[in-house]
Formats: C-alpha cells, sequence, structure tokens
C-alpha cells in the first residue's frame, strides 16, 4: 500500500489518489496540475496547434469529450494557444443512447460557453442508426457507425470552417485499437492508430479530410473519470445499446485486467505501438 | 453500523438506477471490510447482473472505488475496514466517452 503523502507537494495537502500513470499517491490539487500539465505538454511537443485556428471539439456529452472540452479551454486561456473552440456533436440516432447524451451536450454548450452544432445521420444519410439496426441486425453496428461518424465529423467541420478536429481518445482507447489491430493483423490500421494527428497534408492517402487529433492520448481513463469527477464536471455516462456485440469489449476486458496487474500496460503497449515498423515488402490489408 | 453507498458512471443501473445508499450493516464478530461489503452488497442490493459489478471478489476491473473522496488503493484495498458514516462510491468507467 503506498504512503498517504503526495509525492508532488510533499504533504502540504493529504493524497486523495493513486496515479496509475506512475503508480504515486498524489493529492487533488496536485493532480489537476499535473494532469493538466501533461496535456498541455503534449499538445506543445506534437504541435497539435497553431495559433488563430479554429478547433472543432467532438463532444458526444460522454466523460472523455467533456474533459476534453474542458480542458482545452482552460489550456487555450492559460497558455495563450490563441485557439477558436466550437462544439461538434453527432446524433447517430439511437434512442435512449444518444438522445440522452446531447442533452449533456447542449448543457456543457452552457457551461464552456462555446458555439454548438449537431448533425444528425437522418439528415446526412437518410438513415438513423436504429434504422440501420432494425434493417440489417446486430452484428457490425459498431463498424458502419464508426464510418458514418467520421464522415459525419468531416462534413460538420467543414460546414464551420474548422481547422482540425480534436477527439477525446484516451491512453485506454489507444491501447485497446493497437491490440485489436494485432490480434486481426490489420497493419495498415496499426500504423496509422497511434499517430497522434492524423489527415494532414502530409498524409496523401487521406485526401481532402479534415485533420484530427487526439490531445488526450496519454490520459488515463481512470485519470479522466477522476478528474471529470472531482471538478464535479456533467458528463453522461451509458453503455451504447448496440456496443455488447463489439469485439473491441473483449479487448477492454482484456485491458483492465492487465492495468489491473501493472497499471503501466496501458502506456507502455501505446509505446510499443508506436515503434511498430511495417516493412516495405508487406502486403497491406485490403479495405473491405 | 451505518455508511453511504454512492453509484456513478453507470453502475447505479446495476442496483435500482439509485445513485445513493444509504445502509445499515448488522452487527459482525469480525470488522467490516470492503471485501465483506462487497459480498453483502450482492446478497442484499445488487439487482441485476452481479458479474459485471463483481469479479471473485473484487469489483470488475473498470469500477472506480473512493472511500470518503480517496481512492481505495491509497487505503488498503479491499481489506480497508469500514468506519461508522464511511462514504463508499462506486464510479464505472466502462462506458463511451
Amino acid at each position: 500500500m503506498p504512503s498517504a503523502t503526495c509525492v508532488s507537494c510533499q504533504g502540504q495537502r493529504p493524497a486523495a489518489l493513486v496515479r496509475p500513470k506512475t503508480s504515486e499517491p498524489y493529492c487533488k490539487v496536485c493532480f489537476f496540475e499535473a494532469f493538466e500539465r501533461e496535456i498541455h505538454e503534449t499538445i506543445v511537443k506534437e504541435q497539435l496547434f497553431k495559433p488563430g485556428e479554429t478547433i472543432a471539439v467532438a463532444a458526444s456529452g460522454g466523460k472523455d469529450s467533456t474533459v476534453l472540452a474542458h480542458v482545452l479551454k482552460l489550456l487555450n486561456e492559460r497558455h495563450s494557444y490563441g485557439l477558436k473552440l466550437v462544439l461538434l456533436s453527432i446524433d447517430e440516432g439511437i434512442t435512449g443512447y444518444r438522445d440522452d447524451s446531447l442533452e449533456t451536450v447542449k448543457r456543457n454548450q452552457q457551461q464552456y460557453d462555446l458555439p454548438l452544432i449537431i448533425l444528425t445521420y437522418k439528415e446526412l444519410y437518410g438513415w438513423s442508426m436504429d434504422e440501420i439496426v432494425k434493417a440489417v441486425g446486430r452484428k457490425n453496428n459498431c463498424t458502419f457507425c464508426g464510418v458514418f461518424r467520421r464522415q459525419a465529423l468531416d462534413r460538420g467541420a467543414m460546414k464551420l470552417s474548422v481547422n482540425k478536429i480534436a477527439t477525446g481518445h484516451n491512453a485506454d482507447d489507444i491501447a485497446e485499437t493497437i491490440l485489436m489491430n494485432i490480434l486481426r493483423g490489420d497493419i495498415a490500421r496499426l500504423k496509422r492508430c497511434t499517430s497522434i494527428i492524423t489527415g494532414d497534408e502530409s498524409d496523401e492517402n487521406e485526401g481532402s479530410v479534415i485533420p484530427r487529433c487526439k490531445p488526450l492520448k496519454y490520459a488515463y481513463e481512470k485519470e479522466i473519470v477522476l478528474y471529470a469527477f472531482y471538478k464535479r464536471l456533467d458528463y453522461f455516462s451509458t453503455e451504447c445499446l448496440y456496443s455488447p456485440n463489439a469485439y473491441r469489449g473483449n479487448i477492454r476486458t482484456y485491458i483492465k485486467d492487465l492495468e489491473r496487474l501493472r497499471p503501466s500496460s496501458i502506456i507502455d503497449i501505446i509505446h510499443s505501438g508506436e515503434q511498430v515498423l511495417v516493412k516495405q515488402t508487406a502486403k497491406m490489408p485490403v479495405q473491405r | 453500523m451505518h455508511l453511504t453507498l454512492e453509484f456513478a458512471g453507470g453502475a447505479e443501473l446495476l442496483f435500482g438506477k439509485q445513485k445513493t445508499h444509504p445502509v445499515d450493516l448488522p452487527e459482525s464478530q469480525t470488522p467490516w471490510t470492503i471485501r465483506t461489503l462487497l459480498v453483502w452488497m450482492r446478497d442484499n442490493l445488487l439487482r441485476e447482473r452481479p458479474e459485471l459489478f463483481i469479479q471473485g471478489d473484487s469489483v470488475r476491473p473498470g469500477i472506480l472505488v473512493l472511500v470518503n473522496d480517496t481512492d481505495w488503493e491509497l487505503l488498503d484495498g479491499l481489506n480497508y475496514q469500514l468506519k461508522e458514516n464511511d462514504n463508499i462510491l462506486f464510479v464505472s468507467t466502462l462506458h463511451g466517452g
């Protein structure tokens, strides 16, 4: 059991949590400071933004995007990034899930005082997710929904004339994706999924999509939840009705078990994934 | 022993959608710990799908436990001895972001 003294302020304040990233005890104040500072360092080191840019924060009302909006707004002011932030939300048309979470995004708009635009699948594609699932059945739903949503984000971003989209993918998500791609032998995706920025001009394959980035790439899910909890941030938390069948669920369970045994596993998987180099002669899987 | 149990992040769905549960644990020869509390919760409070909350003798990985706002990992985890009027919060992280 770790001692109850915050390693950062050395006992000025009582420790409140153990950071999984470092397995060290932290008090709330030092945790907020470290959490925010590390995201700032990621943004600076990876050169995610340029002054004067308009950034769409992909907002679902969930824990990750709520924390992302809160922290980006805070850092933008604290460090004078010079960014204009807007909230962009996609309504897939999933009753009992998305309609509730959108209420949360609308509250976030008030709380963070940021412009908000909501686009729906129904408007864009003529189908809501509920209708799609009814037609095709409960299989591979996440695959379709993910593709539609990414395109919807691009369209929304173009409508808003933004320069980049910021998504709330966290370290756990990325570690899961890396393992998923390894298990499926999808080396094309494996190469792309560890990039913190995708779709900028240098990548020929991406065409004219809006670049997107993941400022929370190295932030542990546990820390995001604790940050939101201690700061009393308003977020919506329910599992999507159609997700229980998703392959990712198995990987998530595995990663959670690994994290319990060795908390640094999550960051370690990301670092390993980043190091993977694909041989020039390797055959890339064909997108089906 | 009187305690307040709280649930968040979706965990409340397993406990009748109720976020706050004041409970009174019966007298016991051995001191109550989180380990024994979980067993009591499974037998007395969990409305459905115990496997979504409990794994083995602990909570399912992905569920955070805070005792009086403090991470249970700082407090001896499952072996923490409960005190009168403790507030135990179970936050699930197992949902979309």
